[in-house]
């Protein structure tokens, strides 16, 4: 089976402002050859009032460039107001969902299609076929699996009709927490926060007291400090079943790193290429990719 | 069936010295797990082989006390025999319940064995009413250990709506993140709770000394340097000192513990089933004299007295411990 592998747009994790957001899904609607978007509020129910009303014009507009939207759930539901959010998204209409946290399928109905985030923890084969049983039209890996596991996952995936897709780019996602690490090195609590993490559009780096970059704070969030970058592994990974490729936002050109993955899953460029281009384009940039070679996550392997 | 005013004390063992010592303190239940990579606690020389768990599991029944058993990593893809054999055994040995958190293998469990009780892991975080419902409705899960985020009014709210009963840990070690949906120690190392059962592992910590500093590293990474006539805790990740902005310090958690016998109480008030003491790593006096301790408070809570004073004090002596989560204030 052929298949062409196609590139999912995961749902902006940090807290950019209002008009940061509808700019940044303006230009991915007009320019960015990715072929669906998540759009919502995985972090923090805090964040979502100051773009919700911006979300039906950008549906419209991504939806009039040909792209899928998907509607993306919160990671953590702990608070009322969470568990409201999570079944007023289920009963939102008629766009697929992206289920970041279980808690949504006591909502779905037996019938509703979904999308599986790569916060649901998705390590084997009988998770897969319950979830295949449920409804999920595609599941993202969990960004720690190594390449046996995405392998085997993959294949069991599409025997069962599920699209497998992988965390191809971005800071890794590698914690969620009931504390808010922003208000909390800003001496604040999390109930009065001021929405500090608003000052650093791809989270706030974590060093080690010998200054080695180490990982990224981002409200209850816990990110790597490297930026995951699977362009050089795009050729095992399509030999392992995987046809679709996330990337994750962050403030650099986004647009031209979903180019750059266009062209090696396009067969264009080779992905060594790809990755000298990537770190021309992201100067600075440290990249990672040990999770898939079953290393520590922040180790880095050119191809 | 108990009154729901006397909790379930669910002491740890991971040792069968370890589960016999909790059973004579007064544990109401043991929890265990196998020698490999099923449990979360998967460290050298601990856990039960199948033989040893039916052993342990004949000594508490005649003390009157419960086995649980927790399989509660999530297993490998290609590799579900050796968790479901894991399932297996614990039910040919007499378990009283299996603690779970992946999903496929609660599937396992409900079709496979559906007379063994089910318990939810902690690992799952199932962290509000409606996901409790999903676990119960989908695979018949009748008790869930509340995840470490919840505040006591959260949790009595949470007892309020869900059909099954719950768990709360309250002495022991402390993760700060959602447990089961934490990567930091793999993204260091390689090893990670949810697939090798394991945080940190000793295996990838180094010490080196360094200007009068002792340098604590996880992998390639420093977590710690304290000055050298000072106790180093052991660099758990999450509890490590780093900086961020002008922030310099734990960004995360001190190296605190959790101690809410001062919540004991508030926690029955609020509805809570059993109460849970982490620590299967721990030696077997320390098991005896934490239950012994525990088991005080508890039944003098019970009986309407004043919690001894100092019980527990001593057992946490040398560390800082914390409420965690159970306070908003933590948040």
């Amino acid at each position: 089976m052929t298949t062409v592998p196609t590139i999912t747009l995961g749902p902006l994790l940090f807290n950019w402002t209002a008009d940061q957001w509808s700019d940044f899904y303006a230009r991915i609607a007009d320019e960015a050859p990715i072929d669906r978007v998540c759009l919502g509020e995985v972090v923090c129910s805090k964040r979502l009032p100051f773009y919700i009303n911006r979300l039906p014009d950008a549906i419209e507009r991504l939806q009039r460039a040909g792209k899928q939207v998907i509607l993306s759930s919160l990671a953590l539901v702990t608070l009322k107001r969470e568990r409201r959010m999570c079944m007023d998204l289920a009963a939102s209409g008629d766009l697929e969902i992206e289920v970041n946290d279980l808690t949504m399928l006591s909502h779905l109905k037996r019938d509703q299609r979904f999308t599986v985030g790569p916060l649901i923890n998705v390590y084997n084969e009988g998770t897969l076929a319950y979830l295949a049983q449920r409804g999920a039209t595609r599941v993202c890996l969990p960004p720690e699996l190594p390449l046996a596991s995405v392998e085997m996952l993959s294949h069991e995936a599409i025997f069962y009709g599920i699209e497998p897709e992988i965390w191809a780019f971005g800071r890794v996602p590698l914690a969620i927490s009931g504390r808010c690490y922003h208000a909390r090195v800003h001496g604040l609590a999390k109930d009065n926060c001021r929405f500090v993490c608003g000052e650093d559009s791809d989270g706030l780096g974590v060093d080690t007291l010998d200054g080695e970059a180490f990982l990224a704070v981002n409200g209850v969030q816990t990110l790597s400090s490297t930026c995951c970058s699977l362009l050089e592994n795009i050729d095992q990974l399509i030999s392992a079943g995987v046809t679709s490729f996330r990337m994750s936002p962050h403030s650099g050109d986004m647009v031209a790193v979903a180019r750059l993955f266009r062209r090696v899953l396009d067969r264009e460029i080779e992905g060594r290429e790809a990755g000298d281009a990537l770190g021309t384009l992201l100067p600075g940039m440290v990249f990672s990719n040990g999770f898939l070679r079953g290393s520590h996550g922040a180790a880095f392997e050119r191809a | 069936m108990r009154s729901p005013h006397v909790p379930e004390l669910v002491c740890p063992a991971g040792t069968p010295a370890a589960l016999r010592a909790a059973v004579d303190a007064g544990a109401d239940s043991v929890y265990c797990g196998f020698c490999d990579e099923t449990n979360a606690r998967n460290f050298p020389g601990l856990n039960f082989t199948p033989a040893e768990l039916g052993e342990g599991a004949r000594y508490a029944h005649a003390g009157g006390a419960k086995v649980l058993v927790a399989i509660n990593t999530f297993p490998r893809a290609g590799a579900l025999g050796t968790w479901h054999r894991a399932i297996d055994e614990a039910a040919r040995a007499g378990a009283d319940a299996v603690i779970l958190a992946d999903i496929g293998l609660l599937a396992y469990a409900r079709e496979r064995h559906p007379d063994l009780r089910r318990h939810l892991s902690v690992q799952a975080a199932a962290a509000n009413a409606d996901a409790i419902r999903f676990y119960v409705e989908e695979f018949g899960v009748r008790r869930v250990v509340l995840p470490r985020v919840l505040t006591v009014n959260e949790i009595a709210a949470i007892n309020k709506e869900v059909s099954c009963e719950t768990e709360v840990f309250v002495f022991g070690g402390l993760c700060v993140m959602a447990e089961g949906r934490c990567s930091l120690s793999s993204y260091a190392t390689g090893k990670s709770p949810n697939m090798n059962g394991v945080c940190s592992p000793a295996s990838h910590v180094h010490y080196r000394e360094e200007k009068g500093e002792l340098v604590s590293r996880l992998g390639e990474f420093t977590i710690d340097r304290v000055p050298r006539h000072e106790p180093a805790p052991y660099p758990t990740l999450c509890k490590g000192c780093f900086s961020a902005g002008d922030y310099r310090g734990h960004v995360f958690e001190y190296p605190v513990s959790l101690d809410a016998a001062a919540l004991v109480p508030q926690l029955l008030k609020a509805g809570v089933t059993a109460f849970k003491i982490e620590g299967r790593q721990r030696s077997r006096s320390y098991i005896r004299d934490v239950v012994t301790s525990f088991r005080r408070a508890v039944d003098a809570e019970v009986a309407g007295e004043p919690i001894p004073p100092g019980a527990l004090q001593r057992l946490s002596e040398g560390q800082t411990t914390t409420a965690g989560a159970y306070r908003k204030t933590w948040r």
